[in-house]
């Protein structure tokens, strides 16, 4: 079946363990619930591992890996690609969102996205090109880094487009995303990467990619985009939305990399040295030290970007040569700068290089590097457990515990769990707490944004309930009715397309996509069934867990303890999460949103959201934790 | 003595230094040619080899029009005004002579397209330049004047191109 508009209808469906190649086609009431990306993805992965998701292995060969585009992908300027499946950070299910033009390449080839089963017994990549659909050898690729392997896989599967284009001259060169050594090794918040720097990072889906033996995937699609519903009308949205989003000047100047200074001095809200500080006053950290020294390419963007936040830096001599990122961004100035008290802008653009070619979510790795580096500054960890001094500030010695992660050797082995898994570890070993020190939710590292001041955006609950843990994207917002919070990331995700081009009105957005699908849908709709849906869907999924942990929302839906803590320096000094406030906020949630009082989503509204077939899994969740 | 330039030829100059590889200018080409988003479709393409490493590509209008040349079935010809070379959709029988005539490969026939797309500079005023600078990149812009046997030089197999480009940003 084809979907008149915006989709395809078709999704690719591909067993690695079997090699079977075939065509999924999901009626249009399926996309009109879930739409694409996030909320699709929940939905395939509720049908297909629901009934017995306790039991999947995140990491092992029954989770399947979804790749997936949304209705406005390629329609709407900026680009996304949607990865999803088991989490082996939460145990639930996270939408993660990657910059890559595999997405437009996929529609243009004819499919709305692809389901990865199985597992290859030897190294493997994907090549789609149109209808050819082929699982390749990929051992000469595996155990290389993207320096040493992306060029090559680029060259050589663009001479199969060009070979397969015959006389119709030279296509563009295939899209590809890929795991680095982090993904093979499974590095639980290994990402997926795409074009040296662009990452699927929250989720851990790289990780997950390399359980099942896949290095890359890669496509090329010769065709056209489905039809669009109202061309006329399409044409004029995306004109003026050119026109609004041309005039985002610093935006465009700086990406996100004016956080850096401004988040902790402006804000309070930066992590410094494990966020026992949120606040500095440090200069060199400014954006201008990038652009002046590393910046050769100022405007970078996707397909249909007119924003282009990317900025290229590389350093071109000295001891760090050879090192390229992005601007950086400002979570990994944050993440992979002051969190481990670097503020000088060489170190963070290495440090970005290495967390990209290792193919590690740089939010997750430099929040437990900061964590192990507090443990270290406390005298829980020694240099005989590191095996060399970890002082804040040493980029060096963060480098060298960063490939030991991605190697899983050493310490590494016991960090490569992620922050909640290694503070329980290391409790153990050291038979002392420690899980006061771990930054994160369900998880997942909280973003870059603090709460404590109460000047950066995310409310005092946002990652506390959400159910994407500490996404930073995705944070829930404490009047859930709201198109705003997660109610608005669920949107973005599963219409699949970029946050940062996509803060107009939210009825213009669901203009956008009516004018595309030629639906009817409302923001009321949009707001109180849709969204609610797949928050719902989420979170049972979120609560069902295992197998190797499981969340009590009495326990887990709270900050990280160290919220808790007053801000010791700064204009907020003394500022801290209060925890009244907290609960007082979460009751209220679970109300609106429809969760019983212990967050359990309340069967009356499943039922009126159209998914009562999620009622036996409330069952099993109210067993587990006898309430 | 004043040349005027306004009744010479309009040329797309690039400047591939100044490409971002947001690809405007292929939604809006193909939006106007195709009526759809198709971007292996749009009479200009970015290509991109190596991440970073972007390549506006499209017709350059050699002078002797080795494309047009080519053509066994008489598709092709040169619009007086612009200088660009126009396609008969009716005559062309999608044999690809024309790519392989062409010194950078820039001729596409596209998915089932079967009939070949090739760059007409909208008769004018092209949709790509004005997107291009509007977006305040500039890495396309009009030009008059008449440079035309150094223009033909610019048509080059893209993917070589970006190859050389990375080497010159990154130093490999």
């Amino acid at each position: 079946m084809i979907l008149p508009y915006g989709f395809t209808g078709r999704i690719l469906n591909i067993n690695l363990s079997t090699g079977d190649i075939n065509i999924l086609e999901l009626p249009e009431g399926v996309y009109r619930k879930w739409l694409g990306g996030r909320g699709l993805g929940t939905y395939i992965l509720w049908k297909e591992l629901g009934d017995r998701w306790e039991s999947i292995d995140p990491l092992g060969i029954d989770n399947i890996l979804l790749v997936l585009t949304g209705p406005l992908t390629g329609y709407y300027p900026g680009i996304k690609l949607c990865i999803t499946g088991k989490s082996p950070e939460s145990n639930g299910v996270v939408g993660s969102t990657i910059s890559s033009e595999v997405a437009i390449e996929l529609k243009a080839a004819g499919y709305d996205g692809i389901i990865i089963r199985g597992k290859a017994e030897t190294p493997k990549f994907l090549l789609i090109i149109d209808d050819h659909v082929e699982i390749k050898d990929a051992q000469k690729y595996w155990g290389k880094d993207p320096h040493e392997f992306l060029p090559e896989l680029i060259c050589e599967t663009h001479k199969e487009a060009i070979e397969l284009a015959g006389v119709g001259g030279i296509p563009k060169e295939p899209a590809a995303i890929y795991i680095g050594r982090g993904g093979e090794k499974g590095v639980r918040f290994a990402s997926v990467m795409a074009k040296w720097v662009h990452a699927a990072g929250y989720g851990g889906y790289g990780a997950v990619m390399g359980s099942k033996n896949l290095k890359a995937i890669v496509v090329k699609g010769n065709g056209p985009l489905p039809p669009i519903a109202d061309r006329g009308k399409y044409e004029e949205y995306l004109r003026e939305l050119y026109r609004q989003l041309f005039e985002l000047t610093t935006f465009r100047a700086w990406g996100t990399g004016a956080g850096g200074y401004e988040v902790g001095y402006r804000l309070s809200s930066e992590p410094v040295k494990n966020w026992q500080e949120e606040w500095h006053n440090r200069e060199e950290i400014s954006v201008i030290n990038f652009e002046l020294n590393y910046w050769v390419k100022k405007y970078w963007g996707d397909y249909g970007c007119p924003i282009t936040c990317m900025k290229i830096s590389y350093i071109p001599s000295g001891k760090y040569k050879g090192a390229r990122s992005d601007a950086p961004d400002y979570e990994l100035m944050a993440y992979l700068g002051t969190n481990l008290g670097i503020f000088e802008s060489e170190k963070i653009v290495y440090l970005s290089y290495l967390a990209d070619e290792l193919g590690l979510d740089a939010i997750n790795a430099g929040n437990v590097l900061g964590f192990a580096a507090e443990l270290y500054q406390r005298g829980i960890l020694t240099k005989e457990d590191i095996g060399f001094e970890l002082k804040w500030g040493d980029a060096d010695a963060f480098a060298k515990l960063l490939k030991l992660i991605a190697n899983k050797e050493g310490i590494g082995k016991i960090l490569a769990e992620g922050t909640y898994r290694a503070a329980m570890a290391i409790s153990k070993m050291k038979n002392v707490d420690v899980t006061k020190y771990a930054v994160q939710v369900k998880g997942i590292a909280v973003g870059a944004h603090g709460i404590r001041s109460g000047e950066d955006y995310p409310s005092p609950i946002g990652y506390a309930v959400s159910v994407q843990g500490g996404d930073h994207t995705s944070p829930a917002f404490h009047e859930p009715r709201t198109p705003s919070g997660e109610v608005r990331a669920t949107f973005v995700d599963s219409a699949v397309i970029c946050s940062f081009t996509s803060w107009i009105g939210f009825d213009k957005l669901i203009e956008f996509l009516n004018v595309v699908t030629g639906w009817n849908l409302t923001v009321e709709e949009w707001v109180n069934e849709t969204a609610l849906r797949i928050i719902h869907l989420q979170r049972i999924l979120l609560l069902l867990g295992g197998p190797d942990i499981y969340w009590d929302p009495r326990i887990h839906d709270d900050n990280p303890q160290r919220f808790y803590e007053p801000l010791p320096s700064g204009p907020y000094k003394g500022k801290k999460a209060d925890k009244n406030e907290v609960e007082k906020l979460k009751k209220k949630y679970y109300k609106d949103i429809g969760y019983d009082e212990y967050g359990i989503p309340r069967l009356d509204v499943l039922k009126k959201l159209g998914i009562d077939d999620a009622i036996s899994a409330i069952k099993r969740i109210r067993r587990r934790l006898g309430i | 003595m004043v040349v005027s330039l306004q009744n010479q030829r309009i040329w797309i100059l690039v400047d591939a230094s100044r490409c971002s590889g947001c690809k405007l200018c292929e939604v809006v080409c193909s939006l106007k040619h195709e009526g759809k988003i198709w971007p292996e479709a749009s009479r200009i393409r970015i290509f991109e080899e190596i991440p970073g490493a972007t390549v506006p590509h499209l017709c350059v209008q050699c002078p002797d029009y080795p494309c047009v040349k080519s053509c066994p079935v008489n598709a092709l010809s040169v619009y007086e005004k612009t200088g660009a070379v126009v396609v008969d959709e009716k005559k062309c029988i999608g044999c690809g002579r024309c790519v392989d005539a062409c010194p950078g490969k820039v001729p596409r026939i596209p998915g089932n397209r079967k009939i070949v797309v090739i760059c007409d500079l909208c008769y004018g005023d092209p949709e790509c330049v004005k997107i291009c600078n509007e977006a305040g990149y500039g890495a396309l812009r009009l030009y008059k004047g008449g440079s035309r046997p150094t223009f033909k030089t610019f048509a080059r197999n893209p993917i070589d191109k970006s190859l050389i480009l990375a080497r010159k940003m990154f130093g490999e």
